[in-house]
């Protein structure tokens, strides 16, 4: 069973695709374009739709998605955490 | 690929223009806001007509004022609408109003409400609308080519589904769709923001490119001119936000997805503007649903493809708006709005060509006539996009 999907391989979240993630799960994920599975130890509750890191960031990092930039990081996340809002901003307006 | 599009049909109307349309409408048409009450019962004397109100149409001026009109000419001569039956305050707007439809040779007439008031003008357009509604409820639909399909797309209340699943599935069908010269349209300005240069390098020559980059700068700088923060308020909004999209950015290479991989980007249109010939092409809009489809209504377009993740639920009077969803939690709490869904896909259950024929399927038969789901639940939403202030 698929858990996460991450669009390339070079970026740095994944999406979680069920219900019911919680904190210490080992997830199951797969990356679209290289067609390739991948293993990440849930470190947060997330949400479906919402994103995991598949690697560590550090502040003012840019997180990659769909192998392009979408934003910084405002505040540290390491890999199996929840990336959102919280840590995340835009470059943009 | 299971389907084959090249000798794929649908049952359309042949307009008197030769468009085709894939509904039948016979359209009461305020071009006010104080025309509203009158037209209201017209719809309701008249079963089979059906009446579109709104809050604009008075002092408009300039650029604003032309965009009203285009909005209303264009909606009228959509040919998912038969006939018409304008109604405005003023006669002199009413007529512009009805020559502009007029030019499509359909049948439509227009009528003042000044210096009759609201029951003369409600008889009299009655009895014109009843004439219509039996005029048009003897047309038969004909066998068409898909070339004859014009399609156009948004999301709505999108999540990272839509950028992982739904969108590249209408990308997929829009792939498909463009060697068979079927007309299509993308939009949504503001909602390109982080992937606008994908955008450019897709356009088909430098001169529809630097049209396309005149677009999105321009509405960036009524952003820059208005915006008291970073618009993480707005765009994403806070539906996007609870489906786990956390930047415009990324928003907007989700939204991206559904312009494919392969076809250009044959040309550039203003809000509501008509497009000239098949292909690709990019509408300036705004990237509010009901707003944005009603710019495709009036450009021309006959079939909607509307990708949610959270669930937007919009409709439109005149072009049928087929949602698509691929979130499996939408899917399961709000089924009642999705005609295609494609969850499947997050599962491995379904791979994307899979998806993107089942998009076309359910085209060509909301196009022969199958309801929508937001046609069933009759939203009819029409939203006019204004530019400013009236005088």
């Amino acid at each position: 069973m698929i858990h996460f999907i991450v669009h390339d391989e070079n970026d740095s979240v994944g999406v979680i695709v069920v219900e019911g993630i919680t904190a210490g799960d080992s997830l199951e994920g797969w990356i679209m374009d290289q067609q390739k599975d991948i293993q990440i130890q849930a470190k947060d509750d997330i949400p479906i739709g919402h994103k995991l890191a598949i690697t560590d960031l550090a502040e003012d990092d840019t997180v990659i998605k769909y192998g392009t930039d979408i934003g910084r990081v405002v505040a540290p996340i390491s890999i199996g955490e929840h990336v959102h809002v919280h840590n995340v901003k835009t470059k943009r307006w | 690929m299971s389907l084959d599009l090249s000798s794929a049909t649908f049952m359309g109307y042949v307009r008197e223009n030769g468009r085709i349309g894939v509904r039948n409408h016979v359209l009461i048409l305020s071009v006010d806001d104080i025309s509203n009450a009158a037209i209201q019962a017209v719809e309701n004397n008249i079963k089979g007509t059906i009446a579109i109100p709104h809050p604009y149409g008075r002092l408009q001026f300039g650029a604003d004022l032309e965009l009203h009109f285009r909005t209303l000419i264009g909606t009228g001569s959509n040919p998912n609408v038969a006939a018409v039956v304008v109604v405005g305050i003023e006669e002199q707007w009413t007529q512009h109003v009805v020559d502009g439809i007029a030019a499509t040779g359909k049948p439509v007439a227009g009528f003042g409400i000044e210096q009759h008031g609201d029951h003369d003008t409600i008889k009299r357009a009655s009895a014109k609308a009843k004439e219509f509604v039996h005029w048009a409820s003897t047309l038969q639909r004909e066998e068409r080519p898909i070339s004859d399909l014009w399609v156009s797309t948004k999301c709505g209340e999108s999540d990272t589904t839509s950028g992982l699943a739904s969108n590249p599935a209408v990308g997929n069908m829009f792939d498909k769709l463009h060697p068979h010269d079927v007309t299509m349209v993308f939009g949504e300005t503001t909602e390109l923001t982080g992937g606008e240069h994908l955008v450019a390098a897709r356009c088909k020559t430098p001169e529809i490119r630097e049209k396309f980059q005149f677009m999105f700068d321009r509405y960036q700088d009524v952003v820059e001119a208005h915006k008291t923060s970073d618009l993480s308020d707005s765009q994403p909004t806070k539906g996007n936000i609870a489906g786990g999209l956390t930047t415009i950015e990324e928003k907007a290479l989700g939204n991206i997805q559904k312009i494919g991989r392969t076809a250009p980007v044959d040309g550039v249109l203003d809000k509501a503007e008509e497009p000239t010939g098949p292909g690709l092409w990019f509408m300036d809009s705004s990237s509010a649903a009901a707003e944005m489809v009603t710019l495709c209504a009036a450009a021309g377009f006959t079939v909607h493809m509307f990708t949610t993740g959270q669930g937007n639920v919009v409709g439109h009077p005149i072009l049928p708006v087929i949602k698509t969803c691929a979130n499996p939690r939408t899917v399961r709490t709000m089924g009642e709005h999705i005609d295609s869904d494609i969850s499947g896909l997050l599962r491995k259950e379904m791979t994307m060509d899979d998806a993107g024929d089942a998009l076309i399927e359910m085209t060509l038969a909301t196009a022969s006539g199958r309801l929508t789901a937001a046609e069933v639940l009759g939203h009819r939403e029409f939203v006019l996009t204004r530019l400013y202030e009236s005088a």
